[in-house]
């Protein structure tokens, strides 16, 4: 007889389910997504039960259409001009490597899109004198809307510089959240539902909506640090030296300070196509202190060999890390 | 234990192996058909007899589990009975562990009703009643989030185009739309209705 395990065990298995079928009716399902599902479903009637309980509920939403009409909302009209233009200036000189910036008109001509690679790093100037840094892999959109300065993060990490204009705020839009720029430099990061700003200069507000539709609002200082989820969002102060560690990457470099082996490969990951991947936990929590280049795998594995004294062994795209 | 559950005559064979046992699309067929659709009363049913409602959804599951493993032996003739049984057994199971005295529950079963099992009553009060739990589904969901279930599946556009719509990125859509399918679960079967005080 099954007893009482977690609390959370329902609900998070219900969590595992909806992400599943979520995939499933994203419109980009495939042979493999339905393996990994079968395969799921397999392994214990729990899952079964909340998946198909998921799915009839959503089967039954097909009802909903009957409210089709009065639901649906026109678009706003397209701007015609555009407020802000932008220039893509030639980058650092490590850009080059991997990764050019992709441009892409969006359909509706209201945002452009911009997006950078893995490994890729580029500087957008804007016809309003503000600009943008976008950090790897990482997408960007500028709205074209006219009387308007509105960016949205879709991905990835971008340092603001904004020029400001009272009459005109500059906001950055991330899921949720978003980020009014009261005359500022900023950093902006996005991984997968957590929101990170890190406020060098001047003055911004965070206003952050919650998965209850809770509204959040606060103001941000130099050195300041705001996190923030679907559920929470909090405020750290860092000083000077950790902040310029911090955007070590707009000079093409992470540092890391007393930083575990497991964040600091995450790190390093981020901007490279081979990944590092650490293959026991006790190995995970070594810490190291230093500035690595983005790019500079060879030297990092040199060093997790030398001085931790761990073996490596490639992969194909990846390069396992044990004792 | 002494009691006997409906889940226990299993005598030996391994679920699912023996040479009456279901398809999984029979059992699924028959879960969804007949099982979910009793979830509400269900829930009232626990919610009157557990105290902690944290544990409740974790409780469903529990039964679900139990009256799956069963039906992949044999789909039972009366689903409402049968599922009300493991429950009772469950909690009374559970009651016991902590040392309360369940005499209560014995009784609840039959002023539920549950001795008389009218399934396809069952079946056709819950169908008439699905379009409003779905639509006060849709009233409780964040904005955002309510917006992404609509034109999915209401105006049925892909994930995609959701994404260049809404100004977010695919992985946020899939993360509301999964949220939206959960809420969605819990409104269409696990919310009692009250009768009596609809607005």
């Amino acid at each position: 007889m099954s007893e009482a395990s977690a609390p959370s065990r329902a609900a998070d298995i219900k969590a595992q389910a909806a992400c599943f079928l979520a995939r499933v009716h994203s419109g980009e399902w495939n042979e493999a997504g339905r393996e990994e599902l079968d395969a799921w479903l397999a392994q214990s009637r729990a899952h079964k039960a909340a998946y198909w309980r998921l799915e009839a509920a959503w089967d039954e939403a097909e009802r909903l259409r009957v409210l089709r009409a009065p639901l649906s909302r026109p678009e706003t009209t397209p701007g015609k001009r555009s407020f802000i233009s932008v220039k893509i200036a030639a980058a650092a000189a490590f850009a080059a490597i991997v990764g050019a910036t992709t441009f892409l008109q969006s359909r509706s001509a209201q945002t452009r899109t911009y997006a950078t690679g893995i490994g890729g790093h580029q500087v957008l100037n804007l016809s309003d004198g503000s600009k943008i840094e976008l950090n790897t892999d990482t997408m960007l959109r500028i709205g074209s809307e006219a009387g308007q300065r509105q960016v949205w993060l879709d991905r990835g990490e971008a340092f603001f510089q904004i020029h400001h204009d009272a009459s005109h705020p500059f906001i950055v839009s991330v899921g949720d959240h978003r980020i009014t720029d009261l005359g500022t430099r900023f950093s902006v990061r996005q991984e997968g539902d957590r929101l990170r700003v890190a406020l060098v200069e001047g003055k911004a507000r965070l206003d952050s909506t919650d998965m209850w539709s809770r509204h959040q609002s606060v103001e941000l200082s130099p050195g300041d640090v705001a996190v923030a989820t679907a559920t929470s969002l909090s405020l750290l102060r860092k000083s000077d030296k950790a902040l310029s560690e911090e955007l070590g990457w707009r000079r093409g470099v992470v540092v890391f300070d007393r930083t575990s082996l497991a964040d600091a490969v995450a790190e390093i990951n981020r901007y490279n196509a081979q990944k590092l991947i650490i293959k026991d936990s006790s190995v995970a929590k070594l810490t190291l202190d230093g500035t690595f280049p983005v790019h500079a795998v060879p030297e990092f594995i040199e060093v997790a060999q030398a001085v931790f004294g761990l073996s490596v062994k490639r992969q194909g795209d990846h390069t396992l890390i044990s004792k | 234990m002494a009691e006997k559950t409906p889940y226990a005559n299993n005598d030996g064979a391994k679920p699912g192996l023996g040479p009456d046992a279901m398809t999984t699309d029979e059992v699924k067929a028959w879960f969804v058909r007949e099982v979910l659709p009793l979830e509400a009363m269900l829930m009232h049913f626990l919610q009157k007899n557990w105290r902690n409602r944290s544990d409740l959804e974790d409780f469903r599951q529990d039964i679900y589990e139990h009256v799956l493993e069963a039906a992949e032996r044999e789909i039972p003739e009366r689903a409402k009975p049968f599922v009300f049984t493991t429950a009772r057994n469950l909690l009374i199971s559970r009651l016991r562990k902590e040392n309360i005295v369940p005499i209560e529950i014995v009784a609840d079963l039959d002023v539920l009703g549950i001795a008389a099992d009218e399934p396809a009553q069952d079946r056709s009060l819950f169908a008439r009643d699905v379009l409003r739990r779905l639509q006060s589904a849709l009233d409780r969901l964040p904005p955002r989030c309510r917006e992404a279930v609509i034109l999915k599946r209401i105006e049925g556009l892909s994930q995609r185009e959701i994404a260049h719509r809404m100004g977010i990125s695919e992985r946020v859509v899939g993360n509301y739309v999964a949220d939206g399918m959960s809420v969605l679960a819990d409104m269409v079967y696990g919310e009692q209705t009250d009768s009596g005080s609809r607005t």
